[in-house]
């Protein structure tokens, strides 16, 4: 069987599966966190949950980018949009709602607001049109900030720069171990995060907190070995930092990409949308690349917004406190094609995720 | 798309910090490969139009092998 079959082969996850329960206590809870949404869409989408016995519960953390942007960057973005700047994105954010518009609504209204695929065509389009002034609204997590540098390093037009709103993974995952009640037992780290930062960063977790960590790929046997080592390492009151992605995921990480997050940005405070500031969470660009930065190019800044709608229980999910289906407007007065909350909007979201496969999460 | 996934794609040709990729099926795509050290006929892991990571083969097979292993040991 080629490699990339058993990664998803569903008798060794049966294999696995059983490994699991073996090692699983016989009584309390095992309480595992991911953050990263695409582990959700793996464990949500391959029935995963329904694999493991009940006392080891996996919950979804703050891992989808696209949610945790806080509204008032939103509403930076619709308020250069509607002064007649370009505003490029990712296709997720065009729903994300602001304080009063998201930007596809912005859209609607008349501004130009468009989606690329990557951050270089929306370069080529301003090259191509120098007459317009042009913002990428740059969302992301440490994956996805090496890509900004790259291009807030190179040759940029004059006409283009950048609204900021990275925030980095390992200040949220030590904001969960403070939350009261949640009592996580062990971590998933997400693999493209650690991709690029490697895993010294995660060794916080291990060694002052004493909690099981373990780096994980994207494959359900993966995410399922994952499982495994973190309730080894539980039920012989262990707390190692393991890299099940060594495929992908090298000790020292990207080193390249870290020296262009390094060059091109600093590390601040940030909001995050249904958590609250979170000190050394965010990037911003370097005073040096202040001409790139839309920010201080066009003097725009706002610090309020209006993260959680009235009834909305984004902010309960979003640190994995309750599941989409405890939220009392989960498909009811939030759905896929009419959604309320972030985390309904974005493919990563933990309730799209849940919406588009109930099946796999029920009862 | 999902802002975290990356998608494993090989080198078909490459042109300074460009390259034309292959993401199975025939699909081919201009990738920038500046965040990476890549050569002809390597798998990268794709983000957003940029390649972050080049992928091991020999690391693939042991974390397979490593499966095998903990498969067959003996529950206690």
């Amino acid at each position: 069987m080629s490699a990339n079959l058993r990664f998803r082969n569903p008798e060794l996850a049966q294999s696995i599966a059983k490994k699991i329960r073996e090692v699983a206590p016989k009584k309390g809870q095992v309480k595992i966190c991911h953050v990263c949404g695409t582990h959700e869409w793996t464990i949500t989408h391959f029935g995963l949950r329904s694999l493991l016995p009940e006392n080891v519960e996996v919950i979804a953390g703050p891992g989808c980018p696209v949610c945790i942007v806080p509204a008032a960057e939103v509403d930076e973005a619709v308020l250069l949009a509607n002064q007649g700047k370009v505003i490029t994105c990712f296709g997720d954010l065009l729903r994300v709602p602001g304080s009063e518009s998201s930007l596809l609504e912005a859209k609607a209204g008349g501004a130009d607001v468009r989606i690329v695929y990557a951050l270089s065509d929306a370069v080529e389009m301003a090259k191509k049109e120098p007459q317009k002034d042009f913002v990428f609204h740059a969302v992301g997590f440490e994956t996805t900030a090496p890509i900004t540098a790259v291009e807030a390093l190179g040759d940029l037009p004059k006409n283009f720069s950048f609204l900021v709103s990275h925030r980095l993974i390992p200040p949220a995952m030590e904001l969960l171990l403070g939350v009261g009640d949640l009592e996580i037992d062990g971590f998933i780290a997400p693999g493209h995060v650690s991709a690029i930062i490697g895993l010294k960063p995660y060794e916080l977790f291990t060694r002052v907190y004493r909690m099981p960590t373990v780096v994980a790929g994207f494959e359900p046997n993966d995410v399922l070995m994952a499982i495994y080592m973190i309730v080894k390492q539980h039920s012989e009151n262990d707390a190692k930092l393991e890299n099940e992605y060594a495929r992908v995921v090298k000790p020292e990480g990207n080193k390249k990409a870290q020296e262009m997050i390094e060059k091109a940005f600093e590390v601040t405070a940030g909001n995050w949308r249904g958590i609250g500031r979170l000190p050394d969470s965010a990037l911003q660009l370097r005073e040096s690349l202040a001409t790139y930065d839309a920010r201080k190019k066009y003097g725009v800044k706002l610090e309020k917004g209006k993260d959680i709608l009235l009834g909305c229980e984004c902010h309960l999910v979003i640190i994995g406190k309750i599941k989409p289906k405890e939220c009392p407007m989960f498909l009811k007065a939030c759905t896929p094609a009419k959604p309320v909350g972030a985390c309904m909007v974005s493919s990563e979201g933990t309730c799209r995720v849940w919406a588009k496969n109930v099946a796999a999460n029920s009862p | 798309m999902f802002m975290c996934l990356a998608i494993p794609a090989k080198i078909m040709s490459l042109q300074g910090e460009t390259a034309q990729v292959d993401f199975g099926q025939g699909v081919l795509r201009e990738v920038n490969v500046s965040l990476v050290e890549a050569k002809l006929g390597d798998y990268v892991l794709v983000h957003a139009g940029y390649a972050i990571q080049v992928l091991e083969e020999q690391e693939a097979l042991e974390t397979l092998s490593l499966w095998n292993d903990v498969i067959a040991s003996t529950g206690e």
